[in-house]
């Protein structure tokens, strides 16, 4: 095993099915969490506007279950959810919850009043307000929430190999530390790495798209 | 179409009260009654705490009575859905509150998208917009407010209020967050809209100048929320209600009922226009002519550029582009003569030109002719007191 080469090229081109196979399967649970952990965020915070008493707790619990340790939340889901992907959203849907609840209702408190004011003076209702104003203007910073998620999220998925899950996770414990070798543990590093750049690449594309009019500036 | 013979609606306040605390607190507005005639504008004017603004947003029911009614063409507010009635009311504030995420085509598509207008219909209705509150559709639909100036955004918001043609506009300190010059373009610009449109308007100002140019009605509210007087400017001007009507007026009420007059209501002065270029001996016959002792140097769209005194005209040869004095103060038919006063006054030569809405010339006024006026004035106070 010392005389093993650093890196095993080869050994690359007769997993790439695997490899593949693994990507996937980290992107699946990435969005799932996130998709999930969004969903959640945006009624909590929604929710939390609307009664001003549940701001506080909400920030509250969302900030502790932010502090468990990934491992000390599989230990504590386990006998409840057994060793499944179910556990390890659970535990990564929690994760998202703090940064998310926190960007929308900033990015809904930082608009201006008089914007609310011209919206109810002009006869909105309500929930018009909320998608057709408020939202879309909070989008800035709703998005720079989900970047830093997302980035964290991916990362987090590989500690799910723990209990059987994992994406890329698998090569590194599973494969890298469990039989030590190094270029497997390189694959699921760097391809890791790889999906959290683009997909941060991506928010950034998809925040152009949605807001043109936050790169407008007075040109009058 | 823009309803163009007198869009407005009858707006009657009935014994409006509006307490914020319990039943026995200060009330903000106090049993205020008063009917705003279709088609005028009635500004509320007053200290901060008068409750302009209160009243204000109680006709849109921004903020919902504690008692007493408010009708328009005889129909009570109450009785409608508050999302219904305030899709019938324009509704224009101070810091304009354009959507900074819609083009300027959608902020003024607004109302009429709520109303579930066509698209196409809701198309023309934007262009027309744009194009009465004086901006090129063609320039300014696909804007962003962010690369508009204040001036341009406050003509926006003007548009959008207008969008669905509502009979009743309430007008917050709408030119408030402009500087003074700007603002008085801005005033004159609307008030010739309004003579096109006729809307019912109710207009929030703590500023007695502005109220006293733009009103046709004014409605003077002391702290508390009481109203103290409700009449013609000229009349409050002229007969002030009580002292603190006096006070809040001013003690330059001579002054200021020169804003009740309009540098249209003058007669204009022919003036003696010069191009640069034109020999002299003619400027010199063309100046004997004339009432006044300059000659206007204008760009061959008749544009003012300076004066020339009658004395720089001896000699033979032709006039000099650089021989003006640059400065002739810029003259809106619709300005009040107190703002073409201090203009003239600032400038080196006592004069104005009147202009046209493409800054072409059409005419002369001097500070005598409102001297004069002011004479007039003093004589007439003196024989009332």
């Amino acid at each position: 095993m010392a005389d093993q080469p650093f890196f095993r090229p080869d050994w690359v081109v007769d997993n790439l099915g695997e490899i593949g196979a693994r990507t996937l399967q980290h992107l699946e649970i990435t969005a799932i969490a996130i998709s999930i952990g969004f969903a959640l965020s945006l009624a909590l915070a929604l929710l939390a506007r609307r009664y001003r008493v549940l701001r506080g707790p909400t920030i509250g619990i969302a900030g502790a279950m932010y502090a468990i340790p990934s491992l000390a939340a599989f230990g504590l889901l386990i006998p409840f959810t057994g060793l499944s992907l179910l556990t390890a959203e659970i535990a990564m849907v929690s994760y998202t919850l703090l940064i998310l609840i926190r960007n929308i209702l900033a990015g809904l408190d930082g608009i201006a009043p008089e914007i609310l004011e011209a919206a109810d003076g002009m006869g909105f209702t309500t929930t018009q307000r909320l998608w057709r104003v408020e939202l879309p203007l909070a989008l800035p910073v709703i998005i720079a929430g989900l970047r830093i998620t997302t980035v964290t999220t991916i990362g987090l998925v590989t500690v799910t190999s723990f209990i059987g899950e994992g994406g890329l996770g698998y090569f590194i414990l599973n494969i890298g530390i469990s039989r030590f070798f190094p270029t497997a543990i390189y694959v699921g590093a760097i391809l890791s790495v790889t999906l959290a750049v683009v997909a941060d690449l991506l928010f950034v594309w998809l925040q152009r798209a949605l807001t043109p009019w936050a790169r407008a500036r007075a040109t009058a | 179409m823009i309803n163009a013979n007198g869009g407005g609606a009858v707006v009657e306040l009935d014994h409006l009260t509006k307490r914020y605390g319990p039943s026995s607190s200060k009330p903000a507005v106090n049993d205020l009654s008063l009917t705003v005639p279709a088609g005028q504008i009635c500004v509320l004017v007053g200290p901060s705490g008068c409750g302009k603004t209160t009243t204000m947003k109680m006709i849109n029911r921004l903020v919902e009575p504690t008692s007493g009614r408010v009708l328009i063409d005889g129909e009570d507010v109450m009785k409608l859905p508050a999302v219904e009635l305030r899709r019938r009311i324009g509704y224009v504030i101070q810091q304009v509150g354009l959507f900074p995420h819609l083009t300027v085509a959608d902020n003024v598509a607004i109302v009429p998208k709520l109303l579930k207008w066509r698209p196409g219909r809701i198309r023309e209705r934007v262009d027309e917009l744009l194009d009465l509150v004086g901006l090129d559709p063609a320039a300014y639909r696909e804007r962003y407010p962010a690369e508009l100036s204040g001036g341009e955004r406050q003509r926006v918001g003007v548009g959008r209020a207008l969008a669905a043609d509502p009979p009743v506009m309430l007008m917050d300190e709408p030119f408030g967050a402009v500087d003074p010059i700007r603002r008085d373009r801005l005033q004159n610009e609307f008030l010739r809209l309004q003579a096109r449109v006729r809307k019912t308007i109710i207009f929030v100002t703590h500023d007695v100048d502005e109220a006293i140019k733009m009103a046709d009605r004014i409605a003077i509210l002391q702290v508390g929320g009481v109203l103290a007087q409700y009449d013609t400017p000229e009349a409050i001007l002229s007969a002030p209600a009580s002292n603190f009507v006096e006070r809040f007026v001013g003690a330059d009420r001579g002054l200021k009922r020169l804003s009740l007059a309009r540098v249209r209501d003058l007669p204009l002065i022919q003036p003696a226009l010069a191009h640069a270029g034109e020999p002299l001996a003619k400027l010199r016959r063309r100046l004997g002519g004339a009432e006044v002792d300059y000659v206007l140097l204008v760009d061959n769209r008749n544009r003012p550029l300076g004066w020339v005194e009658a004395a720089q005209l001896a000699g033979d040869g032709t006039l000099p582009a650089n021989l003006a004095t640059p400065g002739a103060p810029l003259l809106d038919p619709e300005s009040t003569l107190r703002d073409a006063l201090s203009a003239m006054l600032g400038s080196s030569v006592q004069l104005g030109a009147v202009v046209d809405e493409k800054d072409s010339v059409i005419g002369l006024v001097s500070v005598d002719q409102i001297a004069e006026i002011l004479r007039r004035e003093v004589r007439s106070v003196a024989t009332d007191g």
